[in-house]
């Protein structure tokens, strides 16, 4: 299980990275979702994997696995939730602003509006 | 905390000078009276302890663990240096409200010169080290306003980018030099630096303070090879040359070598340091003096001149040169004032400050020319005047180290030259200007100045003589106890006295009055000389040059990193993570693999894992075509919330799982306004790189999640789980850690979310798109109403759906849910109403502005953390009680589910916001760009 948990972490972090890379707007949002994906998962498993045993206190349970990660993680997932909306509409901003999705900004469709 | 009000009254000073410039333009002089009384009122009742031998120390703790704390102090030093800055700065105040014009802004001035008062005034009551060094740059700051002053004048803004430059490098050296001092004591209050000179001095780390330190003090009282900045200063008005760089500003250095003195000095790095740069300033300065044809040049050179003779008395290291480098300041600085303040009289008076053209002035104004006469005779070191006697007990050091050291006669030789040269410029100083002809082409017919200009002068000439006439009368006590704070030990045997008999000391002073004289007779030779070979030397030369190759190697720096790209920004940070990652693995070889042993693998597990792989790598290849990779990225989404269904998230999972759906949902909005399909990429070879770069950063991540995984560890959870009950009132501990534990993490992290949607509603202003007419495979869109089924069964589903977040809401704090999640819930089901309505169908039944949503929720999360103050508990302390609720039974509360409201409102408008402004884009009226 612990080896399945490390590969799908390794496949989310290398597409995330890869999209992060395009020259246009849409897709490094997509990759950042990506990455964020993979950087909760990260830091949630620092917690070790355990089924079954949720840190929620009862008299009968058998163990607890480790509220403290996963308090980390609740927000940063609300938080990328911002991060990510913010993006895109900076996005949707320099598309407004510049005519195009490029990430860099170029002004490079000016001739064709012309 | 009188010392602290003492400091902290310019401050507020400062504020109130500038509103009472409205009134009039006396009433910011009347105000800065008023403050500098008030500060002085704080400090007068104060002066009998250092009488008495005693040292007042007031703290306040603030980081007691990085000995960061609010501390003052008060001892002879201290009281002497207070003295200065509000006594000259009172005389200051009185001379400036006649020197400025009326064009001048009098509000801006008294202002300016209030900061820099208090920021003087702190730096000399400072206990604390880091908190000396805040005030010694505010001082920076404030000299490069008032420096500034004249900001239309070119002069006068060079002149104070390279003070500020010059100091402000200096301060960063000496923060350095202060925090080692620090390590090395092991605390940062003066009164334990002083007490440890002897462990200081043979700490391995002195000399790198040292140097730090030195760089600091050198730069702040222009020491060589710092000294350039001064000249150039005194663009500055002269009020403010006559506070600035008589009395204070470049006396912060020499006081921080007085009082640091203990605990650095007597070492023969600190004795060649600084008597070598005290020395070498000492003549450069007097040399250059001489051949200013600016008044005002003169007295900055003869400033540096004495500003070098200080320093060089405290290089020395013997007590009594520091004895007489503490007299030195104190004459110094009435002498260099008044002769500051008269040379503003005849530049405002002639209109000039050219000493070619300023002659026989006595004329005009005998009565100023007196006074200047009387300051100009101290400076020179006349007898019956206060220079006198401290240049005498300097030059009586000067041959006593000469007996004890290396160097022979020549160390007496150049200060009786220095010496010589300082009475060559002050008799050039008075004859040039009073005497010596007849004026030429002077802008103004010069006469007596108003008589409030010259009580300041009047009063300090006055001091000059009565301290030369009978120090021991007058100024004897006060040396006596800030040369005993200053040296820290007993005071060595002096005597101030007019006359010592015939010594060496007053040998060397007759040789330096008769030189003197014979350097002034021999001046047109020695003129012409200068300027044929050394007038062109300027360190401002050196300084550009420097200047300008930084900035030209910083901007190179930034052209190789920065080219513009944020597509190869993100590239080279990749690149630099990658690096960081991968070092420490080659670096160790510790076995990859842990042994912790598990857990089994199982099908369904499998399966979810398989299809998110599947889904990611389709999101990938696919992601020119927008919509469908969308569509695979929720899928993604959905088994990452499965995975922490599986893991024993339960809360994980319900936040993942409604942030999926906020998320796609604003994907899609803004889909509709992006291209539908993503373009070529723009060389071919990019994907391959790019790839090879993702590949290794999947590996590497995945290894590590591995080496983590199968290795054991220690975690602090169990304080958490077994505090959860007892201590947060509530069973569902990752709840109580958000709301609770870490409330006031959750509360910055709310905030950050409010900003992020006000953020967000701020560009989306003004902004204009043009809507699509047709889908990405080129089919028109639909304009139809809204599906009827999915209108009708969401209007039904709504109060269901608010009724399950109110639920999700209330048992947060024992079971998996919460505010986060309710919050999101309610977004959710809310936002759903838009999608199957329709906005304006919504609006017309729902307050469409969630501002005050979000401003409630922080009001709310923030009052919760208030309120334990006033049960005289810390910021966000929790409390909990039950209640019982007929046929309810037994119901707990706890003040964190307040919080957790607080919460829940911000997610839910911050969310709404986000959406709801994205989608309303839509029905702006569409406007036609602009054509450009």
């Amino acid at each position: 299980m612990e080896a399945l948990i490390s590969l799908v972490i390794g496949v989310l972090t290398a597409g995330g990275v890869f999209l992060a890379l395009r020259g246009t707007t849409f897709p490094v949002v997509l990759g950042l979702t990506l990455l964020s994906y993979a950087v909760n998962l990260f830091l949630f498993i620092m917690g070790r994997l355990a089924i079954g045993v949720p840190p929620v206190i009862r008299a009968a349970a058998e163990g607890y696995s480790d509220p403290l990660p996963q308090a980390l993680v609740l927000t940063a997932i609300v938080i990328s939730f911002g991060m990510t909306a913010f993006v895109i509409v900076l996005a949707l901003k320099a598309r407004s602003e510049l005519g195009n999705d490029d990430v860099d900004g170029l002004h490079h469709d000016e001739d064709r509006h012309r | 905390m009188t010392l602290f009000f003492a400091v902290l009254t310019p401050f507020v000073g400062a504020a109130l000078v500038a509103l009472a410039s409205r009134l009039g333009r006396s009433h910011s002089a009347w105000a800065a009276g008023a403050v500098t009384l008030a500060s002085l009122a704080f400090l007068v009742p104060l002066f009998s302890l250092p009488f008495a031998g005693e040292t007042l120390i007031q703290q306040h703790d603030w980081m007691p663990a990085l000995w960061l704390n609010l501390a003052f102090r008060l001892d002879g030093l201290a009281m002497l240096f207070a003295g200065l800055i509000l006594g000259i700065g009172l005389l200051i105040i009185v001379y400036a409200r006649y020197h400025l014009s009326e064009r001048d802004s009098m509000g801006r001035f008294y202002s300016y010169l209030m900061l820099f008062m208090g920021s003087m005034l702190g730096i000399v009551l400072s206990e604390n080290l880091i908190q000396l060094l805040i005030f010694w740059e505010l001082t920076s700051l404030s000299s490069f306003l008032l420096i500034s002053y004249w900001q239309h004048r070119e002069e006068a803004r060079q002149g104070a980018r390279m003070a500020l430059a010059v100091t402000g490098l200096g301060g960063f050296a000496m923060l350095g030099g202060f925090l080692l001092l620090g390590h090395i004591v092991g605390s940062y209050e003066l009164s334990d630096v002083l007490a440890s000179g002897d462990h200081i001095r043979a700490h391995p780390l002195y000399v790198p303070t040292l140097l730090l330190i030195l760089l600091g003090i050198f730069t702040k009282s222009a020491q060589f090879p710092f000294h350039f900045w001064l000249p150039h200063a005194m663009a500055a008005p002269t009020p403010v040359s006559a506070y600035l760089h008589s009395a204070t500003m470049v006396k912060a250095g020499v006081f921080l070598l007085a009082r640091l003195f203990p605990a650095l000095s007597g070492t023969p790095e600190w004795f060649w340091l600084v008597s070598g740069a005290g020395l070498a300033t000492l003549l450069i300065g007097a040399y250059v003096a001489l051949f200013k044809h600016d008044l005002k040049g003169l007295l900055a050179y003869s400033t540096l001149s004495h500003l070098g003779l200080i320093t060089l008395l405290f290089g020395l290291s013997t007590p009594l040169a520091a004895v007489a480098g503490v007299f030195h300041i104190m004459n110094h600085a009435t002498f260099k004032a008044s002769l500051f303040m008269a040379a503003g009289i005849i530049d405002h008076e002639t209109g000039t400050r050219d000493l070619r053209r300023l002659h026989g002035l006595w004329k005009f104004m005998p009565y100023t020319a007196t006074l200047a006469m009387v300051a100009a005779a101290a400076m020179a070191g006349v007898p019956l005047l206060n220079g006198f006697l401290s240049k005498e007990m300097f030059f009586a050091e000067a041959m006593q180290i000469s007996q004890n050291h290396i160097g022979g006669w020549l160390f007496p030789a150049l200060v009786t030259l220095a010496g010589a040269l300082a009475v060559a410029y002050s008799i050039r100083f008075i004859h040039d200007v009073f005497f010596n002809g007849e004026p030429v082409d002077l802008p103004r017919t010069p006469h007596e100045p108003p008589r409030w200009m010259k009580v300041p002068v009047e009063i300090l000439v006055v001091l000059c003589l009565v301290v030369g006439i009978a120090p021991a009368l007058t100024v004897a006590p006060l040396l006596a106890v800030a040369a005993q704070s200053t040296l820290q030990t007993a005071l060595p045997e002096y005597h101030l006295a007019l006359w010592h008999g015939i010594n060496p000391a007053l040998i060397m002073s007759l040789i330096a009055l008769t030189g003197g004289g014979l350097i002034y007779l021999a001046r047109r030779p020695l003129f012409a000389w200068h300027e044929r070979h050394l007038d062109r030397l300027d360190a401002r030369v050196v300084y550009n040059a420097l200047l300008n190759g930084l900035i030209v190697l910083a901007r190179g720096i930034t052209r190789l990193i920065d080219t513009g790209s944020l597509q190869r920004q993100v590239f080279l940070t990749l690149i630099a993570a990658l690096v960081l990652g991968i070092s420490p693995w080659l670096a160790n070889n510790a076995p990859l693999t842990g042994s912790r042993s598990g857990l089994p693998l199982d099908a369904v597990s499998l399966l979810a894992a398989s299809a998110l792989i599947i889904a990611t790598l389709a999101t990938v290849w696919l992601h020119k075509q927008r919509f469908i990779a969308l569509i695979t990225i929720g899928v993604v989404g959905l088994v990452v919330s499965l995975a922490f269904v599986k893991f024993s998230a339960p809360d994980l999972a319900l936040t993942q799982l409604s942030v999926e759906i906020v998320t796609i949902v604003l994907l899609l909005l803004a889909l509709y306004f992006l291209p539908q399909h993503g373009a070529a990429e723009k060389s071919p070879g990019r994907a391959w790189r790019d790839g090879a770069i993702a590949v290794t950063a999947g590996a590497g991540t995945a290894a590590l999640a591995w080496a983590v995984l199968t290795r054991p560890y220690d975690t602090i959870a169990g304080y958490y789980l077994a505090n959860s009950v007892p201590g947060g009132g509530g069973s569902n501990v990752v709840n109580v850690i958000l709301v609770d534990f870490r409330g006031y993490d959750t509360l910055g992290e709310i905030t950050v979310l409010a900003l992020a949607g006000l953020g967000i509603v701020a560009m989306l202003q003004n902004l204009h798109l043009p809507a699509p007419t047709q889908d990405g495979s080129g089919r028109l869109w639909d304009h139809d109403t809204h599906p009827t089924i999915m209108a009708t069964l969401t209007q039904i589903l709504l109060p269901l759906a608010l009724l399950v977040a109110v639920f999700i809401l209330l048992r947060g704090h024992n079971q998996p849910g919460g505010g986060f999640i309710a919050g999101l819930i309610t977004a959710v089901a809310l936002i759903v109403q838009y999608l199957a309505n329709g906005t304006h169908w919504t609006h017309q039944r729902m307050p469409s502005d969630s501002h005050p949503l979000i401003a409630w929720g922080l009001a709310i999360a923030a009052g919760t953390g208030l309120a334990s103050w006033w049960f005289g508990a810390p910021f966000l302390t929790s409390t909990y009680g039950h209640l019982h609720w007929p046929m309810v039974g037994d119901f707990e509360l706890a003040s964190a589910m307040a919080f957790d409201l607080g919460v829940f409102l911000v997610v839910v408008g911050a969310t709404l916001m986000i959406l709801l402004n994205l989608g309303g884009l839509h029905h702006t009226p569409p406007k036609h760009r602009s054509p450009h």
